[in-house]
């Protein structure tokens, strides 16, 4: 479906990092703890106070296939009443059950860990739930993810996301299990630290979105699934063989050398996963197999 | 029309257990869900897996805290059943490539957790849902179980005998959310329910929105009797705002409850002078709101959780998502400030009627995870008690429809000659049809007695229901009944529970039921209809929070999370009974069956709860 290309939002919706190499070295959470050193965490408050007791202007994506009137996209505007700790979810909520029962989106657990309400908000792939509404410019622009196909509203088709999060075979292969009753296999804390990580990925789609790349080649594994492939390629607990089996999924053509490390995948990671650095590390991993062999 | 042998509805830790397990036993298994199963809520829980694993613990420990947490309200069969599988299916997590927390010899690490003899809590993190929910798939996809995701189940399709114990399940109708088709799906051997809580029927819950009780009233509609439905859990620590967990691992690892005198109120106002803030969560969830009631809460609405004193490393190691969730949703540094805290809805200890198989009175029909109750968890869950079940009681239910032999059962289920029917307590209300309007006046929603098919029936139904509330033009919205709803059981069926409050719970209930004849869906799209299925949702909300309540009112005493103010005393000599209510010809039946303190070679003696 064209319909995303007709909005005019390409222009703000990949920002290149000013400075790639500045971006890359801070997590989000490290940016958050730098922002309360500096004394900045107070705008946050102040930015409350100076909306309570106003609305919040949101202005949402809506598209629906099947709606004459919704059939050409358009985005709709709502005011919300503004309730201290009110995150972007809670605005289109508020927006669906009090002012227009039809606006739709994903959203379940509202605790950042179903991965459902990724949006394009003002610009940035976001959690819904987990983005205060009082640290963002107004009015908030609320749109599906980029480069994925519209079902309606903010409702994207997340299969081709599926897709390659299949294609590098998502699970656990050991066969080779402890005997005996009771018996775990054993890991060392070093290595689930390793992996740790890479396994909170909640599958929300955001870095997908983000990615430039991906954007560009439907074939790119892309930083999801790789980030997956890395979980277990990583973890010491799946042996040798397995391992340069997912290395070699991974450096396929459309695999881990697709990547430009352009960071935008970890920058928008709602989990703080550094899927550009895990990324790098499966390329090295590569290297090394490969020149084994050559 | 689809068909598969095994039906699963739900994709969250037991659903996918289940399916798991069904496909092992050789059945074609399919799994239905209203979500893709990684955004099921399982993905939330935070603590771990009890499961005894080490020297110096032994399942028999194990069932004993769990037949005193339940307040003497578990069957025996059931709980230790729980705890001598708990262990293998732990460690076949693990084999499955968990992330478990680790020790330093390399081996899966264990806290303590409330109401607990030993630290026998398993956990990765204080994430261990989202590992077992992401592992539980992995699985799925690695054996190529098919999963219809995003397709909402709307209805059993089952045959209408007089008596529920008569009538089989023959498959479900849903619709894909999608497209909005609605469709049936035939289930040659058994239709699994697995779909959770349903929190959303309170309105501070620590549930995702998506925990709408749709097995529970799908099941009690078709006339398996719903269990126990007035034990539900309040979680001492939810963020105020939200309702969003915090683990009660904070805990376990040593965080401290502080009013707003900085009196750590657990022990100096006396409430747990043995265990303080790991006694169950029954007794510390009454013990903050009394301090609130008292005008000892902070801003007069909570209590505060301080975890800074367990230094950073130890709560970045072990809790290091607790610190995100504080600061996400409360703007609160844990490492520097003391976290608000309250009560919340956090999970229901009743559910679907099931015996240790996993199966309901009606053949081919079983439920499991939350949305069951078998029962385990009696009066008041333990913590870390949840995730065994789901995967324990999911294997079960698989092999059993699957078509294993697992045995005779234990504990019964459905109307039978061992239960006592309810004479005494006056009802506020006239119970009633409380249908669509659309003519559904059959004993079981949706079913038929003979001749015709059953599934093509069903599906002709909900088709029917479908054009109906998209071609109603006016009338309520179902977000107007559903807050309604949310507010009269937060308001009267909460932690604190009187009679006359019930009473009025349940007239508004009774409300919220008429005025749900006259709901509408306003969006005219078959496309991602959310109104649609929220409309659904809202229905199944309003037959469950009436079961809630009716529960409450009938138990006139003070047992585990059910606390009564006229009666604060546990009343062993008449209560040690489990309270049914079933849907009769469209009107809610109470009865009761007594509870089996007999396990395999003891009785679990009824003791005083002390912490």
């Amino acid at each position: 479906m064209s319909t995303q290309q007709e909005q005019p939002r390409e222009p703000e919706s990949q920002e290149a990092p000013k400075d790639p190499e500045m971006k890359g070295s801070k997590s989000p959470q490290q940016e958050r703890l730098r922002k309360k050193e500096a004394g900045l965490a107070d705008e946050r408050s102040e930015a409350e106070a100076e909306a309570t007791g106003e609305t919040v202007h949101i202005k949402v994506f809506r598209y629906d296939p099947e709606v004459e009137a919704k059939q050409e996209p358009r985005f709709d505007d709502f005011h919300v009443p503004f309730e201290k700790g009110m995150t972007v979810l809670d605005a289109v909520m508020y927006a669906r059950d009090e002012f227009d029962s039809s606006l739709t989106f994903r959203h379940s657990c509202r605790q950042a860990v179903c991965g459902s309400d990724a949006f394009f908000v003002n610009g940035t792939q976001k959690l819904g739930c987990k983005t205060q509404i009082s640290d963002l410019e107004q009015p908030v622009r609320i749109e599906p993810l980029p480069h994925q196909e519209v079902v309606k509203d903010l409702v994207v088709d997340m299969d081709h996301f599926y897709d390659q999060m299949h294609a590098v075979e998502p699970y656990f292969q050991q066969e080779d299990l402890p005997e005996g009753e009771l018996e775990e296999q054993r890991q060392s804390r070093e290595n689930r630290e390793k992996v740790k990580m890479s396994t909170r990925c909640i599958w929300c789609g955001a870095c997908m979105s983000s990615c430039n790349i991906a954007a560009g080649d439907n074939e790119y594994l892309g930083p999801a699934a790789i980030n997956k492939a890395y979980r277990f390629a990583m973890d010491e607990r799946e042996d040798e063989e397995i391992k340069e089996h997912r290395l070699r999924i991974l450096e396929q053509e459309h695999g881990v050398w697709r990547c430009q490390t352009q960071f935008s995948c970890t920058e928008v990671c709602p989990k703080d996963i550094p899927l550009t650095e895990h990324i790098q590390e499966l390329k090295r991993e590569a290297v090394k197999k490969n020149l084994k062999f050559w | 029309m689809y068909e598969h042998d095994v039906i699963v509805v739900g994709a969250g830790g037991a659903g996918l257990r289940a399916a798991i397990a069904a496909n092992e036993a050789g059945a074609d298994t399919a799994i239905v869900s209203k979500l893709h199963p990684v955004r099921s809520h399982t993905g939330a829980a935070e603590g771990g897996i009890n499961a005894a694993l080490r020297e110096g613990d032994d399942w028999e420990l194990h069932a004993y805290d769990t037949m005193k947490g339940s307040d003497y309200l578990g069957d025996a069969p059931a709980v230790e059943t729980l705890a001598q599988n708990a262990p293998d299916e732990t460690v076949n997590l693990e084999h499955w490539g968990m992330p478990f927390s680790r020790e330093d010899d390399g081996r899966v690490s264990q806290r303590p957790f409330g109401g607990l003899s030993f630290p026998r809590t398993t956990y990765a993190g204080a994430e261990t849902g989202h590992h077992l929910l992401h592992v539980m798939y992995e699985q799925v996809v690695k054996r190529g179980i098919q999963v219809y995701d995003e397709w909402y189940v709307m209805n059993l399709a089952t045959t209408d005998e007089e008596d529920p114990n008569d009538r089989q399940c023959e498959g479900i109708v849903a619709y894909d959310v999608q497209s909005g088709n609605v469709e049936g799906f035939k289930a040659n051997r058994g239709v699994i329910l697995a779909t959770g809580g349903p929190g959303q029927a309170f309105d501070h819950t620590t549930n995702a929105v998506s925990c709408t009780g749709d097995g529970h009233a799908m099941a009690y509609r078709a006339g398996a009797p719903l269990e126990d439905m007035e034990f539900i859990q309040f979680h001492p620590t939810s963020l105020p705002s939200t309702g969003v967990l915090i683990s009660e691992g904070v805990r376990g690892e040593g965080g401290i409850l502080y009013n707003e005198g900085g009196e750590r109120f657990m022990f100096e106002y006396g409430y747990a002078n043995n265990d303080g803030e790991l006694a169950s969560r029954d007794v510390v969830a009454r013990a903050e709101l009394t301090e609130v009631g008292e005008g000892r809460g902070v801003n007069d609405e909570y209590v505060h959780l301080d975890m800074r004193h367990l230094g950073e490393e130890r709560i970045t190691d072990r809790l290091e998502n607790i610190l995100h969730l504080a600061e996400d949703f409360e703007g609160v540094d844990g490492l520097v400030e003391p976290m608000p805290v309250k009560p919340g809805q956090h999970y229901a200890m009743g559910g679907i009627d099931v015996d240790e198989h996993g199966q309901t009175c009606i053949d081919g029909l079983y439920a499991a995870g939350e949305c069951a109750c078998v029962s385990v968890h009696g009066a008041n869950r333990l913590g870390g008690n949840a995730l065994p079940e789901l995967i324990v009681f999911g294997k079960r239910a698989g092999r059993h429809a699957a078509g294993e032999d697992l045995g005779e059962p234990e504990i019964r289920t459905g109307y039978g000659d061992d239960v006592e029917d309810e004479t005494d307590t006056e009802l506020p209300v006239q119970p009633g049809s409380a249908g669509l309007g659309t003519g559904d006046d059959v004993a079981a929603d949706g079913g038929v007695t003979a001749e015709v098919d059953v599934l093509e029936h069903a599906v002709e139904r909900e088709r029917e229901r479908v054009e109906h509330l998209m071609n109603k033009d006016t009338g309520v919205q179902h977000a107007e009944i559903r807050s309604k709803l949310q507010s009269a059981m937060t308001d009267y069926v909460n932690v604190f529970r009187t009679g006359d409050g019930i009473k009025n719970a349940l007239k508004i209930i009774r409300e919220c039921r008429k005025e749900y004849q006259d709901v509408y869906v306003d969006d005219p799209s078959r496309t991602f209809n959310t109104d649609l299925q929220q409309t659904y949702e809202t229905r199944n909300l309003i037959d469950v929070a009436e079961t809630i309540a009716l529960g409450a009112l009938v138990r006139n005493e003070f047992r585990g999370a059910h606390w009564r103010q006229e009666n604060q005393i546990r009343d062993d000599e008449n209560w040690l009974k489990h309270t049914l209510v079933s849907w009769d010809d469209g009107e809610p039946a109470i009865f009761y069956r007594p509870v089996i303190l007999e396990g395999g070679d003891k009785t679990y003696e009824p003791k005083e709860r002390s912490y």
